[in-house]
């Protein structure tokens, strides 16, 4: 391309021609705009005092943006925006249908919530090993991943978010995190590279890589190894996800880190593998899903109920949350396993819920060290009598955790039960039912505990200090509390997206047509 | 390493990689080459001169920090992929520009602000990484 060319050539037949509309345009902002904030960020390394004004304005933003989003593809149908104006299913698509915008805009306000917690949590030390660029650089991985419309895109945001999280996870660089992050790093390097390997597979089979084209595709072809492809995806995706047999990475490094950054991994990062899983398997292949869906069921039970029991056996809070977010994984399985409207919507409405629950518990347990000096139940207690306010919000959240109402918990679980009676599949149901069971007892044993018994006679030093200090902590854990309530008590709005997100996915026809407005542009 | 015959090759060597990353990323617009391979060459030969005379000696020399470095090359990327919302055609779409310079034509691309771009991440990260593992070394 040595000087502009004279020769008229056919731009249509390769190039998108409509000038794209702000919505358009919606579509792609949530990562370029977190990607320019974290490298703004990464080139001000010597004035880590100032990481929390870029970042705070540029999360506030993110959570506008996917909201602006989240209203446009609810009342407009889904979005596509071609990268580099080439034409699909050549060009890179960035698709967002309810379900993308759903997440993203919850995980959005987790991101938002764990960044003002932050503020407080991590040090200077912690900053100048550069917490918030990695924060920005994560959250970009998490927009992109629910973003995008492109397989191969989206293992690419996998990668982004992953390496971000090896950043955030050994920030301070503890002997306990390096033993931590080196099991988590080695176990999610073969679930994504197990990703890669399947998505080579699906171009060798499909000779595409846009999921509308996939999708369309995947419903004619016949003969191809779709069953093998999907179990493989399965695999990888149930790795990231940390679904039962491939889930040992996650109580052992999730109690590692700052707290603010479990409570960030808590909250997003195994929902993205849910979501990879709603798309590419829910979406991209039924006839398959329908047909590993016993594997799937029985694999949900088994992570609900040895999660269940494994919150029952932690002495340290952290690991016990940590088992609480696999155990709201395992219900998230058991919808999908469903494989009805009913159950993909609860596990929708479900993966919203937990993404808010998780992060608050982590938060609360902070808060909870900060009080009574303590990560344990055997040594902690007491704080009902320091901070009666803080300990009411504590019970909201782990009454919304446990699945009780009056909060957002209860819904998803009544729809997922009602999923799993409608199929016949009784046994599912139990798992559900018991699994709640457990973190009901997990969770009021904690309360009983730590909040309720007297302070032991030792720790009575520690409690003067920090109970003025931290008032953005409790800024963060009020905002997603509140947010917990209003879902637990109006709960329609969410609802009503989460079945428009499940219709999108049982039936891509919008999808597709988001993306080749002609019905097919082979 | 205190080798004289190293330590006296070093610099040219260095100045010689530098500018053959350039000449690669330029080249990598229609041929084989690039900003990523570019970078490669350069952080290897800020690398060399790490070995030569010291970890200290290279930051004194790039005066930036390379992470700021690289975070220079994310940023500027990103905005050559924004700048297409101006010209009313989607993100990262490649937009010409042909400037008469000393009345030769030349023509720029947003598509070569990018790979800029990627050669600045590239030879950030990649030094600051040989930096830091050569850090390790000395003490």
């Amino acid at each position: 391309m040595a000087s502009p060319s004279s020769l008229s050539v056919d731009l249509s037949q390769a190039f998108v021609m409509a000038p794209p509309g702000l919505g358009e345009w919606l579509v792609i902002l949530p990562p370029a705009l977190m990607i320019t904030a974290g490298a703004l960020l990464m080139m001000m390394r010597h004035r880590v005092d100032r990481h929390g004004f870029i970042a705070i304005p540029a999360l506030v933003a993110l959570v506008l943006i996917d909201a602006a989003l989240l209203w446009k593809v609810s009342t407009g149908g889904p979005v596509t925006m071609m990268m580099g104006r080439w034409l699909p299913p050549f060009g890179i698509a960035f698709t967002v249908d309810v379900l993308g915008a759903l997440m993203a805009l919850v995980s959005a306000l987790a991101g938002l919530a764990a960044g003002i917690a932050a503020l407080t949590d991590i040090s200077d030390s912690g900053r100048r090993y550069g917490f918030f660029p990695f924060l920005m650089l994560l959250m970009a991985g998490v927009s992109g991943a629910f973003l995008t419309g492109d397989i191969f895109n989206l293992y690419v945001w996998f990668e982004v978010l992953l390496i971000s999280s090896f950043g955030l996870l050994i920030l301070g660089s503890e002997k306990q995190q390096i033993d931590g992050a080196l099991k988590y790093a080695v176990l999610n390097l073969i679930g994504t590279t197990l990703f890669l390997i399947s998505v080579g597979y699906l171009y060798a089979i499909f000779g595409t890589l846009n999921m509308a084209d996939i999708a369309l595709k995947a419903r004619e072809i016949n003969g191809a190894p779709l069953m093998t492809l999907s179990a493989l995806f399965i695999l990888a995706f149930a790795m990231k996800a940390a679904a039962f047999p491939v889930n040992f990475w996650l109580p052992a490094s999730y109690h590692t880190p700052r707290i603010t950054v479990s409570a960030l991994f808590g909250g997003l990062l195994t929902k993205i593998g849910i979501y990879a899983l709603l798309r590419v398997i829910v979406m991209l292949f039924p006839v398959q899903r329908e047909e590993l869906s016993l594997v799937l069921a029985i694999v949900a039970v088994l992570t609900m109920v040895l999660s269940g029991l494994g919150m029952l056996a932690q002495n340290d809070l952290r690991r016990m949350a940590g088992f609480a977010v696999i155990l709201g994984i395992g219900n998230m399985l058991a919808g999908i396993a469903t494989d009805t409207m009913v159950g993909l919507s609860g596990a929708v409405l479900y993966a919203l819920h937990s993404i808010l629950a998780m992060t608050a518990l982590y938060l609360v347990i902070g808060r909870v060290k900060a009080l009574t000096g303590s990560w344990t139940l055997s040594a902690g207690g007491g704080i009902y009598s320091m901070a009666p306010g803080f300990a009411f919000v504590s019970l909201a959240l782990f009454l919304a955790v446990a699945g009780l109402p009056p909060f957002s918990g209860l819904w998803p679980k009544i729809m997922l039960v009602k999923a799993s009676v409608d199929i016949g599949a009784w046994w599912l149901a139990a798992g559900i039912l018991i699994s709640g069971f457990l973190a009901t007892i997990a969770l009021g044993r904690t309360f009983l505990l730590a909040y309720w018994r007297p302070a032991p006679e030792s720790a009575a030093s520690v409690i003067a200090g920090p109970l003025k200090q931290d008032r953005l902590a409790a800024v963060a854990i009020l905002g997603l509390a509140a947010l917990i309530v209003l879902f637990g008590l109006f709960p329609e709005a969410p609802l009503s997206l989460s079945q428009q997100a499940a219709t999108g996915l049982l039936d891509p026809q919008s999808y597709v047509r988001s993306v080749f407005p002609q019905g097919g542009a082979q | 390493m205190n080798t004289l015959i190293f330590r006296t090759v070093a610099p040219f060597l260095t100045a010689l990689m530098i500018v053959f990353s350039i000449f690669v990323l330029l080249r990598g617009h229609n041929e084989p080459g690039g900003g990523f391979i570019g970078g490669l060459i350069a952080a290897s030969a800020f690398a060399i001169y790490g070995i030569a005379y010291g970890v200290a000696a290279v930051r004194r020399a790039l005066w930036f920090h390379p992470l700021s470095i690289a975070g220079a090359g994310l940023m500027l990327s990103v905005v050559s992929g924004l700048i297409s919302a101006f010209a009313g055609v989607p993100f990262m779409t490649g937009l010409w520009i042909y400037p008469k310079l000393f009345g030769v034509e030349v023509p720029l691309a947003t598509v070569i602000s990018f790979d800029i771009g990627v050669y600045l991440v590239v030879v950030g990260s990649i030094t600051s990484i040989a930096l830091a593992l050569e850090e390790k070394d000395d003490a």
